[in-house]
């Protein structure tokens, strides 16, 4: 599978998470969020960028559990918690916030 | 002579040991995976790659040695090798003998 | 009334050791373990890992594994924390032998001795050995 930003062909796994990390971009991961049917604010695009950094510094795409405490920490308590993110992300946060990301799925998703 | 090359740990096999004490003098070792731990100094496996340095060439694969962070630890006289100086090696030796 | 804990679904928790033996790119054991435990740590147990023989080397600060195209899974150990394992322990006599301390290590260890290794292993309900 693959999908198409500004001309240039993505490739994609069959679940629709980009292959290579680093064809990532803003424009990849609006076009990925459109799949989802998911409308990027800027709350959505705090998280899938807090999930970046994350993965810079960790090499993983953190649980959900992991996610919430970790952004509760860096962004406050009215963000680190399951109903805010489950709002943004209502198919599942770690998912398809990695997905829109550019990021592999989570450790432990199945 | 031969290249013999060496791709496990010496603390968990005794592949470097072996090919050591099968290495004619002026052969060429190089090590490779796993086997570039014992390229290090100060391991319990230091002293016998330097007491084997006297009549054979210790060279060390240089992206596995990166890849297990340990590239500030080579023992002097162990030379560092990309993958073309590995083919370089071969080509260079008669033969090549894989201790696994 | 015993002081046993209980986890979340009312099971009693389990101590869990992971003993890692192996180094980290020449065979698959020591992603395999990492990833057992980042998937284990959901069921909330009490967690140790022990880094033993090769598997020290694991841990050593530094690693760069672009020239030879494979992930480079250090830093992950380094999130382990928030995924509560917070019991990382190292065998000394590895150490010593590959001439380590726990400044050359990306994580916090705690340094234990053969008897200690001994104690620690006794006091587990499962082992998980990589």
């Amino acid at each position: 599978m693959a999908i198409e930003v500004n001309g240039k062909t993505l490739e994609t796994d069959e679940e629709g998470y980009l292959v290579n990390l680093a064809d990532w971009t803003e424009d990849a991961g609006a076009i990925i969020a459109t799949t989802e049917n998911i409308d990027m604010t800027e709350n959505h695009w705090e998280v899938v960028n807090f999930l970046r950094e994350y993965y810079d510094e960790y090499q993983i795409a953190p649980a959900v559990r992991v996610l919430t405490k970790a952004i509760g920490k860096k962004l406050g308590p009215e963000k680190g918690n399951s109903k805010y993110l489950y709002e943004l992300f209502p198919y599942g946060p770690a998912k398809q916030a990695c997905k829109i990301a550019g990021l592999p799925k989570p450790t432990g998703c199945v | 002579m031969i290249l013999h090359t060496v791709n496990k740990s010496p603390f968990e096999k005794n592949s470097l040991e072996r090919c050591i004490e099968s290495a004619k003098d002026g052969a060429a070792i190089l090590l490779i995976e796993d086997g570039v731990y014992g390229a290090l100094n100060n391991t319990a496996y230091s002293d016998m790659a330097q007491n084997a340095m006297k009549t054979v060439k210790i060279y060390a694969l240089a992206p596995d040695v990166q890849a297990r962070g340990v590239g500030d630890r080579v023992l002097d006289g162990v030379e560092l090798v990309d993958y073309n100086g590995f083919v370089d090696l071969a080509e260079s030796h008669s033969k090549v003998q894989a201790w696994l | 009334m015993t002081d046993e804990m209980y986890d979340e679904e009312g099971g009693p928790v389990k101590k869990f050791l992971y003993l890692n033996r192996k180094a980290p790119y020449g065979t698959i054991y020591a992603l395999e373990s990492l990833e057992v435990v980042l998937i284990g740590a959901a069921f909330e147990q009490d967690v140790s890992l022990l880094f033993m023989d090769d598997g020290i080397f694991q841990l050593k600060k530094g690693q760069d594994t672009k020239g030879i195209g494979m992930k480079n899974f250090s830093p992950t150990y380094r999130a382990l924390e928030m995924y509560d394992v917070e019991k990382l322990y190292v065998d000394k006599k590895s150490m010593d032998e590959r001439g380590l301390s726990a400044d050359d290590l990306v994580v916090p260890v705690e340094i234990l001795d053969a008897a200690q290794v001994a104690d620690l292993m006794e006091d587990q309900d499962v082992i998980l050995s990589f």
